[in-house]
């Protein structure tokens, strides 16, 4: 436990300093790839609260990390026209309302697609929950007014008092804040009463239910919790890129997220996070050397899933040697 | 002496089969109500229509004289029914410690606190301990279930099962599989256990059930043919015909 | 009138399409209990081979059989490589490896034939349209489309009541252990299963060939429609892939096209146009989940 917070406190230490690193190395792009990191690490983590906790496998994510950064980029619309949202709601770019707002309105849409897909299990979630992210990705394509296919710039990320969020390093910071708490949060609940209940529906549901515990409510719950997670990560990334678009809720977005999370290992705390990291290091590497970096990416896949168990976090702990 | 749970007419039917054909039967305070019948007869099959997790055709079940013949599995728990698997049911990646703490923390609700350390339900885990302590798993708690014998999960089933403090169990078949020490140890804590819940036994060991049951009903296809006490169905000639009559078709 | 009529074929024709790759997605996932992504890698795969063939031999009927061996071959070495690994995994690994297999399909494509999308030259004789009604032309080779697709739904039809595999297909798809238990070279129908259903994935491929793009990307598009068919239809359902199909092809092709006319009657020419293709484009999504509030099982799902 203790050795945990050491190395834990070293890591966030290293994070904390990886500004001051990158413009030492003279390596500016490296900082913005571990931004995205942390933002890719906090949706592959909500993605595997239902997936690795609650043995939900939803192929659907993308839908909740597209809203998070649409919820940015309608309110950051609604504010440089002075217009109101669906005649109601003002917009705004401040951060401390645009975050929530994102996680508030990623929860909801959860708590929908949530109610019909949990109806069923199996084969016909992993479906459902692909067709609703499809549906959302085509209802964004055809809002015209908010940029359609094109999506919507946010021509300067969200403000927060005191900060210059235009500064990549300071934008950075506020993220790695976030994504600390967002950690600290996640370690809570998967430790706590829900959590140890969401284990057990995983393990065996039919169990549960012996032991009177109605299934649907618990699983719709996660469900809600993983959305808005996901979303939050979709508010930092289109403040991130400046742009929110129908590209963040694709198919393939949902894809990459599961495939992030099988990187670093099903079911862990941090793995989701390393399998991030994994992605977009692999990524940038293999689209550096060919343009046919998919090939690659898919044979890497298929030999991980075929030949591996466990991934990343596996194998540390392997390295480690414990276990 | 109060009836507990009470099913009148219960019908299911599987496409072209009757598993379960008009069956009555009542289960009273402080007894065991036997179920034996021969492989096949619909046991497991009543069981599930009970604790909910087959909707039955037809027929009705009371539960303390609450009708909840159209609740959820979960619903009729919370009203005190409980249950032990044939074919044990548990929480494989968890500990033995933490199964009986699961069955505890359920029954005890407050399951939706996701900010609380479910390591710290003192009450939950003092009472697991005590529970265990008491039981022939006592020096298995920290076990995995996946790696304990078949006659330990047997107790564990009825161990999590008693954990809720159920007013009627469903015991389906708690002594399948089990060697001659463990069953005469099974018997003995049933005989216990009759003082704190009713129980509705079904079981193949002949021997057991003759040496527990208050009452005894006889299910062959689906149809309870003979209802009484042990002696009155050891006596009657329909069940020597249908059911003692082939016993070595049984297993 | 004339219009709705043809916008009816329209649907008919689309959704047979559906239905041919339904069919196949429906029995691998009722029968082995495996998701399949790359189905609709299977689709392209016939298209491009049998568009390749075709183009080559100037003969679009070389291009039949070119698409199904292509196909076929393909699904094979898929069933043998791959998804005879996935059998026994959760539906998490299975749909991880077979995204894996998408990707690797399609960057092979694109290394193959480049990313400029294909045509395909319809042969003589089918390139022009009958009169179905005075005033109603309607191009020949869409019906031809129609035709084969309730041929096929016809021949699935007597395969699956009417013979032996049929029968344990059927079994297979109601109650897998049974099938096991029974003693049946449960290897080989998968093996079956999953070519018969990568064949009818590469008939549909090459036979939309010529009325659509041949492109990268081609599959996935139809595959995600090819879902909300086999979850409305019932997973493990040929029947329900049919009526499915059927359904959503007609829902889908007429609210395309007459919605966005419609919506012009109440609101400015272009933003109808914009809304009423994309509510059009959710119909289909909206369509599942009416029926899953009713039938979360699908229309001819288990119901147990
Ligand atoms: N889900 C089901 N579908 C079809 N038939 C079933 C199902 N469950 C049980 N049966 C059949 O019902 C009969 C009774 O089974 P069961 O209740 O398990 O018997 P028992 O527990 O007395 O041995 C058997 O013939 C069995 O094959
Ligand atoms: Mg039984």
């Amino acid at each position: 436990m203790t050795r945990h917070r050491i190395l834990g406190l070293g890591l966030l230490l290293v994070l904390a300093l990886m500004p001051v690193l990158t413009d030492l190395a003279g390596q500016p792009a490296f900082l913005s790839l571990m931004t995205r990191i942390l933002i890719y690490g906090m949706a592959a983590a909500s993605l595997n609260f239902v997936l690795g906790f609650g043995g939900m496998v939803s192929f659907g994510h993308a839908a909740f990390f597209g809203i998070g950064g649409y919820v940015v980029g309608f309110l950051f619309f609604h504010q440089t026209e002075g217009t109101l949202f669906l005649g109601l709601i003002p917009g705004t770019s401040q951060l401390l309302i645009t975050l929530p707002a994102a996680v508030l309105v990623s929860g909801l849409v959860a708590a929908l697609i949530g109610t019909l897909a949990l109806r069923t299990g199996g084969v016909q979630f992993i479906m459902i929950t692909l067709a609703f992210a499809q549906m959302i990705f085509f209802f964004f394509v055809s809002l015209k007014t908010y940029g359609g296919e094109d999506g919507i710039i946010i021509r300067r990320a969200n403000e927060l008092p005191f900060l210059n969020m235009r500064d990549k390093a300071t934008f950075y910071w506020v993220v790695l804040a976030i994504t600390t708490l967002f950690f600290l949060g996640l370690r809570r609940v998967v430790n706590s009463s829900f959590g140890a209940v969401l284990d057990g529906l995983r393990q065996n549901e039919r169990r549960m239910a012996a032991l009177g515990v109605p299934a649907f409510r618990y699983k719709l719950y996660a469900f809600v919790l993983s959305g808005m997670g996901t979303g939050l990560a979709g508010a930092l990334m289109a403040n991130f890129l400046r742009f929110a678009s129908p590209d963040m809720l694709h198919w393939t977005k949902s894809g990459e997220l599961m495939v992030m999370v099988i990187l670093g290992g099903v079911g862990t705390l941090f793995g989701p996070f390393l399998g991030a990291g994994a992605f977009m290091v692999l990524e940038s590497v293999l689209s550096s050397w060919s343009e046919h970096w998919p090939l690659a990416l898919g044979l890497i896949l298929l030999v991980v899933v075929l030949g591996t168990k466990g991934g990343l976090m596996a194998l540390v702990s392997r390295l480690g040697g414990r276990k | 002496m109060s009836v507990v749970l009470s099913v009148r007419g219960l019908r299911k039917r599987f496409g072209g089969l009757v598993a379960t054909d008009d069956v009555t039967l009542d289960v009273a305070a402080g007894e065991i109500h036997a179920l034996i019948g021969p492989n096949g007869a619909g046991k497991s099959t009543l069981v599930n229509q009970l604790s909910g997790e087959l909707v039955a055709d037809a027929g009705t079940i009371h539960l303390m004289e609450e009708d909840i013949t159209g609740l959820s599995v979960a619903e009729r728990v919370a009203r005190g029914l409980g249950r032990t698997f044939q074919i044990t049911s548990l929480l494989d990646d968890m500990t033995v410690m933490q199964n009986v703490g699961m069955a505890l923390q359920a029954h005890e609700g407050g399951n939706f606190r996701i900010w609380d350390a479910v390591q710290k339900r003192r009450s939950v885990w003092e009472r697991a301990k005590a529970i265990l302590r008491d039981s022939l798993l006592t020096g298995r708690e920290a076990a995995l279930v996946a790696d304990l014998s078949h006659g330990e999960k047997k107790q564990l089933e009825l161990l999590m099962a008693m954990a809720m403090a159920p007013r009627i169990m469903l015991l389906d078949e708690p002594m399948a599989g089990l060697g001659h020490l463990e069953s005469q140890a099974m018997i003995g804590q049933l005989e216990k256990l009759k003082a704190q819940t009713a129980i509705l036994l079904i079981e193949h060991d002949m021997e057991a059930v003759f040496a527990l049951a208050d009452r005894v009903s006889v299910l062959v296809y689906g149809r309870i043919i003979a209802q009484g006490s042990v002696d009155e169905i050891r006596s009657n000639p329909a069940v020597r015909e249908a059911y003692l009559g082939a016993e070595d078709e049984l297993c | 009138m004339i219009l709705f009529v043809e916008q009816v074929l329209n649907g008919l024709q689309y959704g047979v399409m559906l239905f041919l790759l339904a069919a196949g997605l429906t029995l691998i996932f009722g029968i082995m209990g495996v998701i399949n992504l790359a189905h609709g890698s299977l689709y392209m795969i016939g298209a491009y081979a049998g568009t390749y063939v075709a183009a080559q031999t100037g003969s679009f009927w070389l291009g039949v059989p070119a698409a199904l061996a292509a196909a076929a071959l393909t699904g094979f070495a898929i069933e043998a490589l791959v998804v005879r690994r996935l059998y026994a995994r959760d539906h998490l690994d299975q749909v991880l490896a077979t995204f894996g297999l998408i990707l690797t399909f399609n960057q092979s494509i694109i290394l193959l034939f480049g990313r400029q999308p294909l045509f395909t030259q319809l042969p003589a004789g089918l390139d022009g349209s009958v009169m179905l009604l005075p005033g109603l032309p309607y191009p020949t080779y869409r019906l031809l489309m129609i035709a084969v697709g309730l041929l096929v739904a016809v021949g699935l039809y007597f395969l699956i009541n009417r013979t032996r595999i049929g029968m344990l297909v059927r079994a297979g798809a109601t109650n897998r252990e049974m099938v096991r238990a029974l003693g049946v070279d449960i290897r080989l129908l998968y093996t079956l299963v999953f070519g018969l259903g990568a064949l009818l994935a590469g008939l549909a491929g090459f036979m939309a060939a010529p009325i659509l793009a041949v492109q990268v990307g081609m599959g996935e598009q139809i595959l995600l429609a090819t879902f909300v068919v086999v979850v409305i239809g019932g997973v493990g359902s040929i029947r329900g892939a049919f009526v499915a199909g059927i359904l959503l092809g007609l829902v889908d092709t007429l609210l395309r096209a007459f919605l966005p006319s419609l919506l012009r009657q109440v609101m400015p020419g272009s933003e109808a146009d914009a809304l009423g293709i994309g509510i059009a484009s959710m119909g289909i999504y909206l369509l599942m989940a009416i029926v899953l509030l009713v039938r979360p099982k699908g229309l001819f799902g288990a119901t147990a």
